[in-house]
Protein backbone atom coordinates (compact mmCIF):
# COMPACT_ATOMS: atom_id res chain seq x y z
CA UNK A 1 0.00 0.00 0.00
CA UNK A 2 3.11 2.37 0.06
CA UNK A 3 3.55 3.42 -3.13
CA UNK A 4 -0.09 4.44 -3.94
CA UNK A 5 0.59 7.88 -3.95
CA UNK A 6 -1.82 10.39 -6.53
CA UNK A 7 -1.98 7.53 -9.27
CA UNK A 8 -4.77 4.90 -8.34
CA UNK A 9 -3.06 1.52 -9.11
CA UNK A 10 -5.24 -1.02 -9.91
CA UNK A 11 -2.44 -3.93 -10.53
CA UNK A 12 1.55 -3.93 -10.22
CA UNK A 13 3.43 -6.66 -11.52
CA UNK A 14 6.89 -7.06 -9.90
CA UNK A 15 9.51 -8.69 -11.97
CA UNK A 16 7.55 -11.52 -12.63
CA UNK A 17 8.77 -14.92 -13.88
CA UNK A 18 7.30 -18.53 -14.82
CA UNK A 19 9.19 -21.52 -16.00
CA UNK A 20 8.03 -24.96 -16.54
CA UNK A 21 10.11 -27.90 -16.06
CA UNK A 22 9.82 -30.03 -18.98
CA UNK A 23 10.06 -33.90 -18.00
CA UNK A 24 13.26 -35.87 -19.71
CA UNK A 25 13.78 -39.19 -20.66
CA UNK A 26 15.67 -41.66 -21.13
CA UNK A 27 19.61 -40.15 -21.77
CA UNK A 28 17.68 -37.15 -21.91
CA UNK A 29 17.82 -34.37 -19.08
CA UNK A 30 15.29 -32.48 -17.81
CA UNK A 31 14.72 -28.94 -19.66
CA UNK A 32 13.74 -25.62 -18.22
CA UNK A 33 11.45 -23.30 -20.35
CA UNK A 34 11.13 -19.93 -19.06
CA UNK A 35 7.48 -18.71 -20.36
CA UNK A 36 8.17 -15.33 -18.46
CA UNK A 37 11.06 -14.05 -17.98
CA UNK A 38 10.71 -11.01 -15.64
CA UNK A 39 7.95 -8.78 -16.86
CA UNK A 40 6.89 -5.80 -14.39
CA UNK A 41 4.05 -3.05 -15.42
CA UNK A 42 1.38 -0.82 -13.65
CA UNK A 43 -1.49 -0.18 -14.17
CA UNK A 44 -4.26 2.26 -12.82
CA UNK A 45 -8.00 1.98 -11.68
CA UNK A 46 -10.60 2.01 -14.84
CA UNK A 47 -7.70 1.89 -18.06
CA UNK A 48 -6.92 -0.54 -20.39
CA UNK A 49 -3.31 -2.39 -20.63
CA UNK A 50 -2.88 -4.06 -23.76
CA UNK A 51 -0.62 -7.27 -23.81
CA UNK A 52 0.29 -7.86 -28.02
CA UNK A 53 2.71 -10.48 -29.02
CA UNK A 54 2.56 -13.80 -31.16
CA UNK A 55 1.87 -17.29 -29.96
CA UNK A 56 4.22 -18.67 -27.67
CA UNK A 57 5.65 -15.60 -26.27
CA UNK A 58 3.93 -15.73 -22.76
CA UNK A 59 1.08 -13.70 -23.10
CA UNK A 60 -0.75 -16.18 -22.09
CA UNK A 61 1.19 -17.26 -19.06
CA UNK A 62 1.05 -13.91 -17.85
CA UNK A 63 -2.81 -13.66 -17.87
CA UNK A 64 -3.03 -17.11 -16.01
CA UNK A 65 -0.43 -15.74 -13.54
CA UNK A 66 -2.48 -12.16 -12.71
CA UNK A 67 -6.01 -14.71 -12.34
CA UNK A 68 -3.74 -17.29 -9.91
CA UNK A 69 -4.48 -19.83 -12.55
CA UNK A 70 -0.71 -20.59 -12.45
CA UNK A 71 2.17 -19.68 -9.75
CA UNK A 72 4.75 -17.71 -10.26
CA UNK A 73 7.79 -19.02 -10.00
CA UNK A 74 9.01 -15.67 -8.91
CA UNK A 75 7.81 -12.11 -8.71
CA UNK A 76 5.46 -10.39 -6.91
CA UNK A 77 1.74 -9.26 -8.08
CA UNK A 78 -0.11 -6.45 -6.30
CA UNK A 79 -3.31 -5.74 -6.80
CA UNK A 80 -5.19 -3.15 -5.39
CA UNK A 81 -2.84 -2.44 -2.95
CA UNK A 82 -2.27 -5.63 -1.61
CA UNK A 83 0.83 -8.35 -2.07
CA UNK A 84 -0.99 -11.68 -3.21
CA UNK A 85 0.36 -14.58 -1.93
CA UNK A 86 0.20 -16.78 -4.79
CA UNK A 87 1.28 -19.95 -2.90
CA UNK A 88 -1.63 -22.79 -3.83
CA UNK A 89 -4.07 -22.74 -0.25
CA UNK A 90 -2.82 -19.00 0.48
CA UNK A 91 -5.39 -17.29 -1.82
CA UNK A 92 -8.59 -16.02 -0.24
CA UNK A 93 -11.98 -16.54 -2.10
CA UNK A 94 -12.07 -12.35 -1.67
CA UNK A 95 -8.53 -12.66 -3.93
CA UNK A 96 -9.81 -14.42 -6.35
CA UNK A 97 -13.55 -12.35 -6.57
CA UNK A 98 -11.58 -9.18 -7.73
CA UNK A 99 -9.88 -11.19 -10.47
CA UNK A 100 -11.81 -12.65 -13.37
CA UNK A 101 -10.70 -14.07 -16.61
CA UNK A 102 -12.37 -13.79 -20.48
CA UNK A 103 -11.17 -16.65 -22.62
CA UNK A 104 -10.65 -16.48 -26.17
CA UNK A 105 -13.01 -19.36 -27.34
CA UNK A 106 -16.84 -19.32 -26.64
CA UNK A 107 -17.51 -22.77 -27.25
CA UNK A 108 -14.92 -24.27 -25.55
CA UNK A 109 -15.43 -22.56 -22.21
CA UNK A 110 -18.85 -23.02 -21.56
CA UNK A 111 -20.05 -26.21 -19.91
CA UNK A 112 -22.76 -27.40 -22.86
CA UNK A 113 -24.62 -29.47 -20.38
CA UNK A 114 -24.92 -26.15 -17.92
CA UNK A 115 -28.04 -24.07 -19.06
CA UNK A 116 -27.28 -20.67 -18.93
CA UNK A 117 -28.96 -19.73 -15.63
CA UNK A 118 -26.84 -22.28 -13.79
CA UNK A 119 -23.61 -20.87 -15.71
CA UNK A 120 -23.98 -17.16 -13.88
CA UNK A 121 -25.60 -18.94 -10.58
CA UNK A 122 -22.64 -21.00 -9.68
CA UNK A 123 -20.13 -18.22 -8.94
CA UNK A 124 -23.22 -16.85 -6.37
CA UNK A 125 -23.80 -20.61 -5.27
CA UNK A 126 -20.98 -21.17 -4.07
CA UNK A 127 -19.11 -17.63 -2.89
CA UNK A 128 -22.42 -16.33 -1.18
CA UNK A 129 -25.31 -17.39 0.47
CA UNK A 130 -27.91 -15.82 -1.16
CA UNK A 131 -31.30 -18.30 -1.71
CA UNK A 132 -31.76 -19.44 -5.30
CA UNK A 133 -34.39 -16.80 -6.09
CA UNK A 134 -32.11 -14.18 -5.47
CA UNK A 135 -29.14 -16.20 -7.69
CA UNK A 136 -31.83 -16.19 -10.22
CA UNK A 137 -32.83 -12.39 -10.13
CA UNK A 138 -29.13 -11.36 -10.62
CA UNK A 139 -28.14 -13.65 -12.47
CA UNK A 140 -31.19 -12.42 -15.30
CA UNK A 141 -30.05 -8.55 -14.21
CA UNK A 142 -26.49 -9.38 -15.83
CA UNK A 143 -28.28 -11.16 -19.00
CA UNK A 144 -29.49 -8.13 -19.55
CA UNK A 145 -27.12 -6.23 -18.54
CA UNK A 146 -24.70 -7.90 -21.38
CA UNK A 147 -27.41 -7.49 -23.93
CA UNK A 148 -28.91 -10.77 -23.75
CA UNK A 149 -32.76 -11.39 -22.64
CA UNK A 150 -34.34 -13.32 -19.41
CA UNK A 151 -35.57 -15.61 -22.13
CA UNK A 152 -32.52 -17.35 -22.41
CA UNK A 153 -32.06 -18.02 -18.66
CA UNK A 154 -32.88 -21.65 -19.45
CA UNK A 155 -31.05 -22.14 -22.64
CA UNK A 156 -28.15 -24.32 -23.22
CA UNK A 157 -24.81 -23.13 -24.69
CA UNK A 158 -25.21 -24.76 -28.17
CA UNK A 159 -28.16 -22.42 -28.69
CA UNK A 160 -26.45 -19.63 -28.60
CA UNK A 161 -23.91 -17.79 -31.58
CA UNK A 162 -20.52 -16.91 -30.67
CA UNK A 163 -21.00 -13.47 -30.20
CA UNK A 164 -23.58 -14.17 -27.86
CA UNK A 165 -21.70 -16.87 -26.13
CA UNK A 166 -18.79 -14.44 -25.84
CA UNK A 167 -21.22 -12.23 -23.47
CA UNK A 168 -22.59 -15.07 -21.41
CA UNK A 169 -18.46 -16.07 -21.01
CA UNK A 170 -18.11 -11.88 -20.33
CA UNK A 171 -21.80 -11.90 -17.71
CA UNK A 172 -20.37 -14.89 -15.66
CA UNK A 173 -17.27 -12.65 -15.12
CA UNK A 174 -19.05 -9.74 -13.90
CA UNK A 175 -21.06 -11.85 -11.50
CA UNK A 176 -18.81 -11.66 -8.65
CA UNK A 177 -18.33 -7.84 -9.21
CA UNK A 178 -14.30 -8.24 -10.28
CA UNK A 179 -12.01 -4.77 -10.25
CA UNK A 180 -9.84 -6.61 -12.86
CA UNK A 181 -10.50 -8.16 -15.73
CA UNK A 182 -8.17 -10.29 -18.06
CA UNK A 183 -9.60 -10.74 -21.45
CA UNK A 184 -7.22 -13.17 -23.37
CA UNK A 185 -8.23 -12.83 -26.91
CA UNK A 186 -11.62 -12.35 -26.59
CA UNK A 187 -12.81 -10.90 -30.05
CA UNK A 188 -10.27 -13.09 -32.66
CA UNK A 189 -12.99 -15.85 -32.78
CA UNK A 190 -15.38 -13.47 -33.61
CA UNK A 191 -16.62 -12.19 -36.80
CA UNK A 192 -16.15 -8.24 -37.47
CA UNK A 193 -19.51 -7.17 -37.07
CA UNK A 194 -20.15 -9.53 -34.02
CA UNK A 195 -16.50 -8.01 -32.68
CA UNK A 196 -17.91 -4.50 -32.48
CA UNK A 197 -20.62 -5.31 -30.71
CA UNK A 198 -18.41 -6.93 -28.16
CA UNK A 199 -15.89 -4.61 -27.97
CA UNK A 200 -18.41 -1.67 -27.45
CA UNK A 201 -20.24 -3.89 -24.35
CA UNK A 202 -16.67 -3.99 -22.48
CA UNK A 203 -15.99 -0.67 -23.30
CA UNK A 204 -19.75 0.21 -21.81
CA UNK A 205 -18.89 -1.87 -18.85
CA UNK A 206 -15.60 -0.34 -18.05
CA UNK A 207 -17.74 3.18 -17.72
CA UNK A 208 -20.39 1.75 -15.43
CA UNK A 209 -18.31 -0.84 -13.32
CA UNK A 210 -15.03 1.46 -13.52
CA UNK A 211 -13.38 -1.87 -14.33
CA UNK A 212 -9.81 -2.26 -15.10
CA UNK A 213 -9.03 -4.56 -18.58
CA UNK A 214 -5.63 -6.23 -19.17
CA UNK A 215 -6.52 -7.10 -22.39
CA UNK A 216 -4.69 -9.86 -24.62
CA UNK A 217 -4.95 -9.69 -28.27
CA UNK A 218 -2.71 -10.37 -31.51
CA UNK A 219 -5.18 -7.65 -33.07
CA UNK A 220 -3.21 -4.35 -33.18
CA UNK A 221 -6.51 -2.33 -34.69
CA UNK A 222 -8.00 -3.75 -32.01
CA UNK A 223 -5.59 -2.43 -29.72
CA UNK A 224 -5.64 0.72 -31.13
CA UNK A 225 -9.22 1.17 -30.53
CA UNK A 226 -9.34 -0.25 -26.93
CA UNK A 227 -5.80 0.29 -24.72
CA UNK A 228 -4.65 3.22 -22.90
CA UNK A 229 -1.34 1.45 -22.46
CA UNK A 230 0.38 -1.30 -24.56
CA UNK A 231 2.75 -3.98 -23.66
CA UNK A 232 4.63 -5.69 -26.49
CA UNK A 233 6.30 -9.37 -25.60
CA UNK A 234 8.28 -11.29 -27.50
CA UNK A 235 9.70 -15.03 -26.13
CA UNK A 236 8.75 -13.90 -22.47
CA UNK A 237 10.27 -10.60 -22.42
CA UNK A 238 8.25 -7.22 -22.74
CA UNK A 239 10.37 -5.64 -25.27
CA UNK A 240 8.06 -2.49 -25.54
CA UNK A 241 5.95 -0.34 -22.91
CA UNK A 242 4.37 2.86 -22.98
CA UNK A 243 1.05 4.69 -23.71
CA UNK A 244 -0.73 3.86 -26.63
CA UNK A 245 -0.13 6.87 -28.61
CA UNK A 246 3.75 5.87 -27.93
CA UNK A 247 4.09 2.75 -28.91
CA UNK A 248 1.78 3.79 -31.89
CA UNK A 249 3.54 6.95 -33.03
CA UNK A 250 7.11 5.80 -32.39
CA UNK A 251 7.65 2.01 -32.06
CA UNK A 252 11.19 1.71 -30.84
CA UNK A 253 12.15 -2.44 -30.54
CA UNK A 254 12.89 -4.18 -33.60
CA UNK A 255 9.90 -6.54 -33.30
CA UNK A 256 7.28 -3.89 -32.44
CA UNK A 257 8.28 -2.88 -35.85
CA UNK A 258 7.96 -5.97 -37.46
CA UNK A 259 4.65 -6.21 -35.77
CA UNK A 260 3.58 -3.13 -37.30
CA UNK A 261 4.27 -3.42 -40.91
CA UNK A 262 2.98 -7.38 -40.92
CA UNK A 263 -0.92 -5.76 -40.10
CA UNK A 264 -2.81 -5.54 -42.75
CA UNK A 265 -3.60 -2.15 -43.96
CA UNK A 266 -7.39 -1.36 -45.12
CA UNK A 267 -7.17 2.18 -45.93
CA UNK A 268 -7.67 3.68 -49.44
CA UNK A 269 -4.14 4.94 -49.70
CA UNK A 270 -1.99 1.56 -49.24
CA UNK A 271 -4.92 -0.29 -51.38
CA UNK A 272 -3.36 2.36 -54.37
CA UNK A 273 0.23 1.95 -53.42
CA UNK A 274 -0.58 -1.99 -53.57
CA UNK A 275 -2.31 -1.68 -56.62
CA UNK A 276 0.01 0.92 -58.59
CA UNK A 277 3.08 -1.37 -57.57
CA UNK A 278 1.50 -4.45 -59.30
CA UNK A 279 1.21 -2.62 -62.16
CA UNK A 280 4.44 -1.47 -62.48
CA UNK A 281 5.23 -5.17 -61.70
CA UNK A 282 3.43 -6.44 -64.50
CA UNK A 283 4.53 -4.11 -67.15
CA UNK A 284 8.09 -4.76 -66.56
CA UNK B 1 -11.61 -16.74 -71.62
CA UNK B 2 -13.04 -16.81 -68.42
CA UNK B 3 -11.23 -19.20 -66.04
CA UNK B 4 -14.56 -19.84 -63.80
CA UNK B 5 -18.04 -18.86 -64.42
CA UNK B 6 -20.74 -19.64 -62.06
CA UNK B 7 -24.40 -18.13 -62.93
CA UNK B 8 -26.98 -18.23 -60.02
CA UNK B 9 -25.65 -20.67 -57.79
CA UNK B 10 -27.86 -21.93 -55.26
CA UNK B 11 -26.87 -24.74 -52.39
CA UNK B 12 -29.90 -26.02 -49.80
CA UNK B 13 -29.60 -27.92 -46.98
CA UNK B 14 -32.34 -30.42 -45.67
CA UNK B 15 -32.94 -29.43 -41.60
CA UNK B 16 -35.57 -30.10 -39.24
CA UNK B 17 -37.34 -26.94 -40.46
CA UNK B 18 -36.98 -27.74 -44.36
CA UNK B 19 -34.84 -26.65 -46.73
CA UNK B 20 -32.06 -24.38 -45.57
CA UNK B 21 -30.77 -21.89 -48.44
CA UNK B 22 -26.94 -21.46 -47.77
CA UNK B 23 -26.34 -20.00 -51.05
CA UNK B 24 -28.47 -17.96 -52.92
CA UNK B 25 -28.53 -17.16 -56.56
CA UNK B 26 -24.51 -16.43 -56.09
CA UNK B 27 -22.43 -15.66 -59.53
CA UNK B 28 -18.84 -15.51 -59.48
CA UNK B 29 -16.57 -14.97 -62.13
CA UNK B 30 -12.47 -15.44 -62.21
CA UNK B 31 -10.27 -14.42 -65.13
CA UNK B 32 -6.93 -15.45 -65.72
CA UNK B 33 -4.47 -14.37 -63.55
CA UNK B 34 -6.72 -12.97 -61.62
CA UNK B 35 -7.16 -12.42 -57.77
CA UNK B 36 -11.40 -12.24 -56.29
CA UNK B 37 -12.06 -11.95 -52.43
CA UNK B 38 -14.87 -13.20 -51.22
CA UNK B 39 -15.89 -11.51 -47.78
CA UNK B 40 -18.31 -12.05 -45.65
CA UNK B 41 -19.39 -13.12 -42.19
CA UNK B 42 -19.73 -16.65 -40.29
CA UNK B 43 -22.92 -18.06 -42.21
CA UNK B 44 -22.57 -16.30 -45.26
CA UNK B 45 -22.46 -18.92 -47.66
CA UNK B 46 -18.62 -17.63 -48.76
CA UNK B 47 -17.17 -21.42 -48.31
CA UNK B 48 -19.70 -23.46 -49.43
CA UNK B 49 -19.88 -22.14 -52.40
CA UNK B 50 -16.33 -22.92 -52.63
CA UNK B 51 -16.97 -26.08 -52.33
CA UNK B 52 -19.76 -26.69 -54.42
CA UNK B 53 -17.20 -26.15 -56.88
CA UNK B 54 -15.17 -28.58 -56.06
CA UNK B 55 -17.66 -30.86 -55.37
CA UNK B 56 -16.65 -31.33 -51.48
CA UNK B 57 -19.96 -31.26 -49.81
CA UNK B 58 -21.95 -34.14 -48.73
CA UNK B 59 -24.00 -35.81 -51.39
CA UNK B 60 -27.31 -34.40 -48.87
CA UNK B 61 -26.94 -30.78 -50.02
CA UNK B 62 -28.98 -29.80 -53.23
CA UNK B 63 -26.40 -27.85 -55.53
CA UNK B 64 -28.38 -26.23 -58.46
CA UNK B 65 -26.30 -23.55 -60.69
CA UNK B 66 -27.58 -22.13 -64.19
CA UNK B 67 -23.89 -22.56 -65.42
CA UNK B 68 -20.90 -23.83 -63.80
CA UNK B 69 -18.31 -23.40 -66.38
CA UNK B 70 -14.26 -24.24 -65.23
CA UNK B 71 -12.24 -23.16 -68.91
CA UNK B 72 -15.55 -23.38 -70.46
CA UNK B 73 -15.84 -26.65 -69.72
CA UNK B 74 -19.14 -28.10 -67.80
CA UNK B 75 -18.14 -29.10 -64.21
CA UNK B 76 -21.73 -30.50 -63.07
CA UNK B 77 -21.48 -32.47 -66.20
CA UNK B 78 -18.22 -34.17 -65.06
CA UNK B 79 -18.70 -37.76 -64.16
CA UNK B 80 -17.07 -38.07 -60.37
CA UNK B 81 -13.76 -39.73 -61.55
CA UNK B 82 -13.66 -36.28 -64.38
CA UNK B 83 -14.36 -34.85 -61.34
CA UNK B 84 -11.62 -35.90 -59.06
CA UNK B 85 -8.96 -36.05 -62.19
CA UNK B 86 -9.61 -32.12 -62.25
CA UNK B 87 -9.53 -31.09 -58.57
CA UNK B 88 -6.45 -30.99 -57.12
CA UNK B 89 -4.85 -30.99 -60.22
CA UNK B 90 -6.31 -28.25 -61.97
CA UNK B 91 -8.34 -26.44 -58.95
CA UNK B 92 -6.20 -26.68 -55.96
CA UNK B 93 -7.91 -25.61 -52.49
CA UNK B 94 -5.71 -24.08 -49.11
CA UNK B 95 -8.70 -24.78 -46.36
CA UNK B 96 -8.60 -22.78 -43.21
CA UNK B 97 -7.23 -25.11 -40.37
CA UNK B 98 -3.37 -25.98 -41.51
CA UNK B 99 -3.15 -28.87 -38.98
CA UNK B 100 -6.76 -30.20 -39.26
CA UNK B 101 -6.11 -30.83 -42.73
CA UNK B 102 -2.97 -32.41 -43.21
CA UNK B 103 -3.43 -36.45 -42.43
CA UNK B 104 -1.72 -36.99 -38.83
CA UNK B 105 -1.01 -40.85 -39.76
CA UNK B 106 1.35 -40.12 -42.51
CA UNK B 107 4.51 -37.47 -43.13
CA UNK B 108 4.32 -34.43 -45.15
CA UNK B 109 6.35 -36.13 -47.43
CA UNK B 110 4.07 -38.98 -48.18
CA UNK B 111 1.19 -36.39 -48.59
CA UNK B 112 2.98 -34.58 -51.17
CA UNK B 113 4.38 -37.48 -52.93
CA UNK B 114 0.80 -38.89 -53.43
CA UNK B 115 -0.83 -35.74 -55.00
CA UNK B 116 2.54 -36.01 -57.73
CA UNK B 117 1.97 -39.88 -57.96
CA UNK B 118 -1.94 -39.79 -58.57
CA UNK B 119 -1.98 -36.75 -60.78
CA UNK B 120 1.12 -36.26 -62.45
CA UNK B 121 2.87 -40.09 -62.15
CA UNK B 122 6.26 -38.92 -61.41
CA UNK B 123 8.47 -42.21 -60.94
CA UNK B 124 9.35 -42.41 -56.99
CA UNK B 125 12.73 -40.75 -56.89
CA UNK B 126 11.21 -37.00 -59.34
CA UNK B 127 8.54 -37.35 -57.26
CA UNK B 128 10.90 -36.87 -54.43
CA UNK B 129 12.92 -34.23 -55.93
CA UNK B 130 10.19 -32.50 -57.12
CA UNK B 131 8.85 -32.24 -53.38
CA UNK B 132 11.37 -31.14 -52.24
CA UNK B 133 11.50 -28.46 -54.99
CA UNK B 134 7.91 -27.42 -53.93
CA UNK B 135 9.03 -26.94 -50.12
CA UNK B 136 11.98 -24.80 -51.16
CA UNK B 137 9.70 -22.55 -53.03
CA UNK B 138 7.49 -22.35 -50.23
CA UNK B 139 10.54 -21.07 -48.07
CA UNK B 140 10.10 -24.61 -45.49
CA UNK B 141 13.38 -24.64 -43.68
CA UNK B 142 15.51 -28.06 -44.52
CA UNK B 143 12.98 -29.17 -47.11
CA UNK B 144 15.09 -32.49 -47.07
CA UNK B 145 14.44 -33.05 -43.60
CA UNK B 146 11.02 -31.70 -43.23
CA UNK B 147 10.07 -34.70 -45.86
CA UNK B 148 9.94 -37.15 -43.04
CA UNK B 149 8.26 -34.81 -40.60
CA UNK B 150 4.59 -35.93 -39.51
CA UNK B 151 2.37 -32.71 -39.09
CA UNK B 152 2.09 -32.17 -35.54
CA UNK B 153 5.91 -32.31 -35.58
CA UNK B 154 5.78 -28.62 -37.22
CA UNK B 155 3.95 -25.17 -36.36
CA UNK B 156 0.77 -23.64 -38.15
CA UNK B 157 2.24 -21.71 -40.10
CA UNK B 158 4.67 -24.59 -41.59
CA UNK B 159 1.70 -26.69 -42.20
CA UNK B 160 0.41 -23.95 -43.89
CA UNK B 161 3.30 -24.10 -46.21
CA UNK B 162 2.79 -27.44 -46.38
CA UNK B 163 -0.56 -27.35 -47.89
CA UNK B 164 0.34 -24.36 -49.90
CA UNK B 165 3.29 -26.58 -51.36
CA UNK B 166 0.51 -29.11 -51.98
CA UNK B 167 -2.03 -26.92 -53.80
CA UNK B 168 0.82 -25.57 -56.10
CA UNK B 169 2.07 -28.96 -56.57
CA UNK B 170 0.79 -29.92 -60.16
CA UNK B 171 0.78 -25.64 -61.09
CA UNK B 172 -3.37 -25.14 -60.71
CA UNK B 173 -4.94 -23.12 -62.72
CA UNK B 174 -7.13 -21.83 -59.96
CA UNK B 175 -6.41 -21.78 -56.37
CA UNK B 176 -8.93 -21.51 -54.24
CA UNK B 177 -7.61 -19.92 -50.64
CA UNK B 178 -10.50 -20.83 -47.69
CA UNK B 179 -9.51 -18.21 -45.26
CA UNK B 180 -5.38 -19.56 -45.11
CA UNK B 181 -4.15 -16.90 -42.78
CA UNK B 182 -7.21 -17.45 -40.05
CA UNK B 183 -5.96 -19.48 -37.43
CA UNK B 184 -2.01 -17.96 -37.84
CA UNK B 185 -0.50 -14.98 -36.21
CA UNK B 186 0.03 -11.13 -37.93
CA UNK B 187 3.45 -12.08 -38.69
CA UNK B 188 3.02 -15.43 -40.32
CA UNK B 189 -0.36 -14.25 -41.87
CA UNK B 190 2.51 -11.51 -43.81
CA UNK B 191 4.72 -14.36 -44.76
CA UNK B 192 2.21 -16.88 -45.92
CA UNK B 193 0.00 -13.71 -47.77
CA UNK B 194 2.89 -12.07 -49.39
CA UNK B 195 4.07 -16.16 -50.46
CA UNK B 196 0.75 -16.71 -52.11
CA UNK B 197 0.44 -13.67 -53.73
CA UNK B 198 4.27 -14.19 -55.03
CA UNK B 199 3.08 -17.52 -56.86
CA UNK B 200 0.43 -16.11 -58.12
CA UNK B 201 2.13 -13.10 -59.77
CA UNK B 202 4.96 -15.65 -60.56
CA UNK B 203 2.64 -18.78 -62.51
CA UNK B 204 -0.47 -16.57 -63.33
CA UNK B 205 -3.02 -19.03 -61.72
CA UNK B 206 -6.52 -17.25 -61.21
CA UNK B 207 -6.91 -17.29 -57.12
CA UNK B 208 -9.90 -17.28 -54.87
CA UNK B 209 -9.34 -15.52 -51.64
CA UNK B 210 -11.94 -16.32 -49.25
CA UNK B 211 -11.82 -14.42 -46.03
CA UNK B 212 -13.81 -12.19 -43.36
CA UNK B 213 -11.00 -9.75 -42.42
CA UNK B 214 -10.91 -6.48 -44.54
CA UNK B 215 -7.50 -5.57 -44.05
CA UNK B 216 -6.52 -9.30 -45.96
CA UNK B 217 -9.22 -8.08 -48.95
CA UNK B 218 -7.44 -4.74 -49.21
CA UNK B 219 -4.03 -6.44 -49.15
CA UNK B 220 -4.50 -8.98 -51.54
CA UNK B 221 -7.43 -8.54 -54.44
CA UNK B 222 -8.45 -7.21 -57.33
CA UNK B 223 -11.73 -7.72 -57.49
CA UNK B 224 -13.98 -8.62 -54.41
CA UNK B 225 -17.49 -10.23 -53.60
CA UNK B 226 -19.30 -9.84 -50.82
CA UNK B 227 -21.49 -11.88 -49.61
CA UNK B 228 -24.00 -11.81 -46.82
CA UNK B 229 -26.55 -15.00 -45.35
CA UNK B 230 -26.18 -16.54 -48.69
CA UNK B 231 -26.77 -13.66 -51.20
CA UNK B 232 -24.61 -11.08 -53.16
CA UNK B 233 -24.74 -8.18 -51.70
CA UNK B 234 -22.27 -6.23 -54.11
CA UNK B 235 -19.08 -6.59 -56.23
CA UNK B 236 -16.58 -3.88 -57.54
CA UNK B 237 -12.69 -3.77 -57.66
CA UNK B 238 -11.02 -3.17 -54.67
CA UNK B 239 -10.28 0.42 -54.68
CA UNK B 240 -14.09 1.68 -55.33
CA UNK B 241 -15.23 -1.09 -52.70
CA UNK B 242 -13.09 0.61 -50.35
CA UNK B 243 -13.63 4.60 -51.48
CA UNK B 244 -17.01 4.07 -52.72
CA UNK B 245 -19.03 1.29 -50.88
CA UNK B 246 -22.35 0.93 -52.82
CA UNK B 247 -24.63 -1.67 -50.58
CA UNK B 248 -25.63 -1.08 -46.91
CA UNK B 249 -24.27 -3.84 -45.53
CA UNK B 250 -20.57 -3.27 -47.14
CA UNK B 251 -20.43 0.16 -45.82
CA UNK B 252 -21.63 -1.23 -42.35
CA UNK B 253 -18.72 -3.59 -42.38
CA UNK B 254 -15.99 -0.80 -42.91
CA UNK B 255 -17.88 1.41 -40.88
CA UNK B 256 -17.20 -1.70 -38.22
CA UNK B 257 -13.72 -1.79 -38.61
CA UNK B 258 -11.41 -0.53 -35.68
CA UNK B 259 -9.16 1.67 -37.09
CA UNK B 260 -12.50 4.12 -38.76
CA UNK B 261 -13.72 4.33 -35.40
CA UNK B 262 -14.99 7.69 -35.21
CA UNK B 263 -15.94 8.69 -31.21
CA UNK B 264 -15.15 6.01 -28.35
CA UNK B 265 -17.61 3.53 -29.29
CA UNK B 266 -17.29 1.40 -32.60
CA UNK B 267 -20.59 1.64 -34.95
CA UNK B 268 -22.03 -2.07 -35.24
CA UNK B 269 -23.09 -3.09 -38.12
CA UNK B 270 -26.68 -4.09 -36.94
CA UNK B 271 -27.18 -0.38 -36.27
CA UNK B 272 -25.77 0.88 -39.37
CA UNK B 273 -27.19 -1.70 -41.80
CA UNK B 274 -30.96 -2.40 -39.70
CA UNK B 275 -31.64 -5.64 -41.84
CA UNK B 276 -32.36 -3.99 -44.67
CA UNK B 277 -30.61 -6.33 -46.97
CA UNK B 278 -31.46 -4.12 -49.94
CA UNK B 279 -28.96 -5.89 -52.80
CA UNK B 280 -26.61 -3.47 -55.06
CA UNK B 281 -26.83 -3.21 -58.91
CA UNK B 282 -24.58 -6.05 -59.44
CA UNK B 283 -21.35 -3.87 -60.70
CA UNK B 284 -20.34 -7.34 -62.09
CA UNK B 285 -20.78 -6.02 -65.71
CA UNK B 286 -18.20 -3.10 -65.70
CA UNK B 287 -16.21 -4.71 -63.56
CA UNK B 288 -14.85 -8.30 -64.77
CA UNK B 289 -12.12 -8.13 -67.10
CA UNK B 290 -11.27 -4.20 -66.67
CA UNK B 291 -7.52 -5.07 -64.88
CA UNK B 292 -4.58 -5.01 -66.83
Amino acid sequence: MSDTKTIDTMLEVRDIKRDYELPGGFMKPKKTLHAVKGVSFKLERGKTLAIVGESGCGKSTLARMITFIDEPTSGELIIDGKTMDTRPGHLTSEMRQKVQIIFQNPYGSLNPRQKIGDVLGEPLAINTDLSPAERRNRATEMLIKVGLGPEHYNRYPHMFSGGQRQRIAIARALMMNPKLLVLDEPVSALDLSVQAQVLNLLADLQDEFNLTYVFISHDLSVVRYIADEVMVMYFGEAVEYGTRDEVFSNPKHEYTQTLFKATPKADVESIRARIAAKKAASAA
Amino acid sequence: MSLLQIDNLTVEFETANGWFRAVDGVSILVNKAEVLAIVGESGSGKSVSMLAVMGLLPWTAKITADRMLFEGKDIQALSGAERRKLIGKDIAMIFQEPIASLNPCFTVGFQIEEVLRIHLGLGKKERRARAIELFKQVGLPNPEERMNAFPHQMSGGQCQRVMIAIAIACNPKLLIADEPTTALDVTIQKQILDLIMDLQARTGMGLIMITHDMGVVAETADRVVVQYKGRKMEEADVLSLFENPKSNYTKALLAALPENATGDRLTTVSAFFDGNPEPAPSAGASAPGAQA
